[in-house]
Parts: structure tokens; C-alpha cells; sequence
């Protein structure tokens, strides 16, 4: 058994000045602040990647700058889905009784650290050197072959999808650490730049600065407990040229893991914490997982069914898409946002109940999947 | 080893492909094996040009001096007659489910499979 016993988070936007070790270690503190536990506690550390800062060895570049010596220390790369995944390796480490209390670390000077252009170009690295990069694709190009060929499968609009956008910053409204606080309309997502299409500018995250962190432990070191239920990944392929069938994606396959391990079924998620890299991914995730039938999950956002007082609240901190995106940590934002939630520590944005929350990841091009469940203990 | 036949991505006017000899895969991306059964050496073909557009986005956001030159421009994913899946570039509106042939393309300082829709 393991237990998320603190969280740490930091605005997302722009923070001048700072280095990603700066907001990794803001977050970090912040994480055990809230778990209750000194460095010396601390005997596993996982950290992402930074790509402002690469390094080979980041954990322990981490480790020593934060004060820390621990038993087992390493980054962690699976793009957007480092974040759960990292929360499922200490979920395993402390199960396996090779860790007591793992910290979780991710935070980068995105925005600030470089251009817009250096950002869009290493991450349009993740497409195949030799037969994609070439044509100069970008992330939202990756994305946007995607979309074009769910709304041709399902009938989704791009009207549909800007649902998506509208709803999260309406969420992102009422955070404060949230990088967009201005209320956007699906005609203003109509009318924003187009990027890649149909993904349009308001379609995009933006890229921020920020970290984020937790701290996955063997006990409960506060009286509201959080439990790590169970989680599977499914990795299919890298590069979307070489993407199965749209009904074939690992979301799918590693939700159906998922429920395997734990027994627990969708009916029974009261909160929804989703990757959310772009419009159509969301929209995409919230089908594959089976939190909306097929094309139906831009009518339940116009429904209410995913807003704070909605049958199933999904990111009410805003997302990738209005919270923002610092790379590892902007996914990592949506699990701390679920133990707030969890905890009944959400100030304004809190839901009724968020007994039990589905939290899943994707990284590269709906490449590599993870799902997890968490669940409150009395 | 037989030798590997030269296609766009080294600079040459061809869309190059592998079979395995033993099991029949057809794979795109080059390698020296088959990854479907392991099988070493595939063979090397040149594909027809001939597809079915699977997939598009129009690009009007680029990242470098040398494609932003370009915007906008259209990748695709074409199914291609021969049984794989590759990215190009395509005619501006191309839809899903086009027939369309390849020719080629300069961009940003190479030669790029480019799509237009078969007449």
C-alpha cells in the first residue's frame, strides 16, 4: 500500500529569474511542508527531465542541490506521461518496501528559459528523425493529423473541441496559481491563430514555467489519507506515422489494466484529473477511458457533466490548457489539484465528493498511456 | 546484407519500403530486421507512389526560419498501395479517404514526398 502524503505546486506563467532546479526545489519544499517530513526522511527521489537544462543525471544534480542523500535516485522520461509514471514507479518502490517515503519532483523554466521557437522545435524532436522531422511537423502538426482523422471517424467539430478550451480556462478562473485568468468563448477559440489544423492557438497549451512535486509514502503522516489504488501503462508505438488504429490506443489498453488490478469501474470516479495537451486530446481521453461515449464528450461539457459542480469534475485547477504546461510538471499539476480535491483543501474550487479519482497521462503522440486510480481513506 | 536502395530521405526521387522474406510484413521505417518476426534483411522495394490519404493538418506555425518560409503547408499521412503508412507533404485541401500519388518536393533544403490528388 502506498499513500500521496504532500503536495507541492507552484503558479505556472512566467517566473522570471528562476532556474528549473529553483522551481523543483520550490515545489519539492512545498511537497514536504505538506507531507510533514524533513529531507532526512526522504530516502527515494524521481525527477523528470528539464529541456532548458538537460542533464544525464538530473536526480542526483537535484538531490545534492536540494539537501538530500538518497537510497535510490533517477530521472524518469516518458514525455507528458513522466509524471504518473514516476508516481508509479514509487508507487511500486514503496510496495516493494525499497523506499519509505519517494519524492516526486518536476519543474521547469519553459517559457522564460528559452524561445517559443526552441521550445516548439525540441519538442518536435519527438517525431522520427529521418522520415518526419524532415517535413517540419510540430507537436500541434502530430496532434493535428490526429484530430483531423477523429473528427472524420466521429463526427466531432471543431466547435466541439473548443468546448474543451473554453471549460478549462473557465476552471483556470478560479485558481489563482493558474497562467490565463481572462474567460474565453468558443467563438474566440474559432477566431484564434491557426497553428496546425484544426488545432488553432486557443487548441494549444501554452508553455510556462513552473514545478510541481509530491511525496508517495509506506504511512500516512496526516489525518486525510490518499491512497495510490492501482495504475497500469500501455505503450503502442513512438511516432505517429507509426500509430495503430484510433481504436486501438494505449488509453484504452492501459485503463482496461487499470480496472483489472484494482476492480474498480469507471461508475464508481467521482473526480477526473486528464492529460490535456490540446483540445482533441482531452476530448480524445475522456472517450478512450470511457468517461463519454464515442463523440460525446464535447455534449457533456456543454452539459456541465465536467465542471465543478458537475458529476464529474475534470481539472477545475484549468489544465494543461489554461493552468498551463512546464513540461513533466504541467501533468504533475493535475494529480496535486485530485489530492486538494481529495482532501477537501480546494478552497473555492472544492467538489462535492472526490472519493475516488481517475487520473491518466500520455506522452509523445498518444504514445505512452498511464491510468491511475487514488482513492481517499478515512 | 543486400545493399539499401536510396529513397527520399537520402535525396533520391523514390519512396523506399521493406518486406520480410520469411513473414510477409511490410514495414516503412528502414531497419536490418523485421519487427514482426526478427527475420534479418528485408526486402527492399520502391513503392508505386499510389495512396489513400488517412490523415492532415495544415501547418501555419513553424518553428525554424528555414520551414516558416514555407507556412502554410500541409503534412498528411498517406496509406500507400503497398500496405504502409508514411507522412508527407499534400496539396492544399486534400480530404481523408483521396486517392492521391506522390511526386517530390523541395523543402527547407530537401526533397519531400508531396501528395496531389490522383486525376
Amino acid at each position: 500500500m502506498s499513500f500521496i502524503t504532500g503536495v507541492g505546486l507552484t503558479s505556472f506563467g512566467k517566473h522570471d529569474g528562476s532556474s528549473s532546479l529553483d522551481l523543483m526545489s520550490k515545489a519539492a519544499q512545498a511537497a514536504l511542508d505538506d507531507a510533514g517530513l524533513m529531507r532526512s526522511e526522504i530516502d527515494g527521489i524521481l525527477c523528470g527531465y528539464s529541456t532548458v537544462s538537460p542533464h544525464i543525471m538530473l536526480a542526483t544534480v537535484f538531490a545534492e542541490h536540494f539537501g538530500i542523500r538518497p537510497s535510490y535516485a533517477h530521472a524518469v522520461q516518458v514525455g507528458g506521461a513522466t509524471g504518473l509514471a514516476m508516481t508509479m514507479l514509487a508507487h511500486h518502490l514503496v510496495e516493494a518496501k525499497v523506499c519509505r517515503n519517494v519524492l516526486v519532483v518536476a519543474g521547469e523554466n519553459r517559457l522564460t528559459g528559452q524561445s517559443r521557437d526552441a521550445s516548439i522545435q525540441a519538442l518536435a524532436q519527438v517525431g522520427h528523425p529521418d522520415y518526419e522531422v524532415p517535413l517540419g511537423p510540430t507537436i500541434p502538426a502530430y496532434y493535428g493529423l490526429v484530430a483531423s482523422r477523429y473528427m472524420h471517424e466521429y463526427g466531432v467539430t471543431e466547435q466541439d473541441l473548443a468546448e474543451f478550451a473554453v471549460l478549462m480556462r473557465a476552471h483556470a478562473c478560479t485558481h489563482p496559481g493558474a497562467q490565463f485568468h481572462d474567460r474565453i468563448t468558443v467563438a474566440d477559440v474559432m477566431a484564434s491563430k491557426p497553428v496546425a489544423m484544426p488545432l488553432k492557438l486557443l487548441d494549444c497549451c501554452p508553455v510556462s514555467d513552473g514545478g510541481a512535486a509530491f511525496v508517495i509514502s509506506r504511512e500516512r503522516t496526516g489525518e486525510a489519507g490518499v491512497r495510490i489504488r492501482g495504475c497500469a501503462q500501455a505503450h503502442t508505438h513512438q511516432h505517429v506515422t507509426a500509430a495503430p488504429a484510433l481504436s486501438e490506443l494505449g488509453a484504452e489498453i492501459s485503463i482496461a489494466r487499470t480496472k483489472e488490478a484494482t476492480g474498480i469501474a469507471i461508475s464508481d470516479v467521482r473526480y477526473a484529473a486528464i492529460y490535456d495537451s490540446f483540445t482533441i486530446t482531452l476530448a480524445m481521453l475522456l472517450e478512450d477511458l470511457g468517461l463519454a461515449g464515442r463523440g460525446e464528450a464535447a455534449a457533456r461539457v456543454r452539459s456541465g457533466h465536467f465542471g465543478r459542480d458537475g458529476a464529474m469534475p475534470l481539472n477545475t485547477h484549468g489544465g494543461l490548457l489554461s493552468y498551463g504546461h512546464c513540461g513533466v510538471g504541467g501533468a504533475m499539476a493535475h494529480l496535486v489539484e485530485a489530492h486538494l480535491q481529495m482532501t477537501g483543501r480546494a478552497s473555492t474550487r472544492q467538489v462535492r465528493d472526490a472519493s475516488i479519482a481517475l487520473l491518466h497521462g500520455d506522452g509523445g503522440v498518444l504514445s505512452s498511456h498511464v491510468s491511475m486510480f487514488l482513492e481517499r481513506v478515512a | 546484407m543486400s545493399e539499401r536502395l536510396a529513397g527520399w530521405t537520402m535525396g533520391e526521387q523514390a519512396i523506399i519500403f521493406q518486406t520480410c522474406s520469411a513473414c510477409g510484413h511490410v514495414q516503412y521505417f528502414h531497419r536490418a530486421f523485421c519487427t514482426a518476426c526478427g527475420e534479418s534483411n528485408p526486402r527492399e522495394q520502391r513503392a508505386s507512389g499510389k495512396g489513400t490519404v488517412y490523415a492532415t493538418s495544415l501547418v501555419c506555425r513553424a518553428a525554424t526560419p528555414e520551414t516558416r518560409a514555407h507556412v502554410p503547408y500541409n503534412i498528411v499521412l498517406v496509406d500507400c498501395a503497398e500496405g504502409f503508412r508514411m507522412m508527407a507533404h499534400g496539396e492544399d485541401g486534400l480530404a481523408i479517404g483521396d486517392s492521391v500519388v506522390a511526386g517530390f518536393k523541395p523543402f527547407a533544403g530537401k526533397l519531400v514526398p508531396f501528395f496531389a490528388k490522383a486525376k
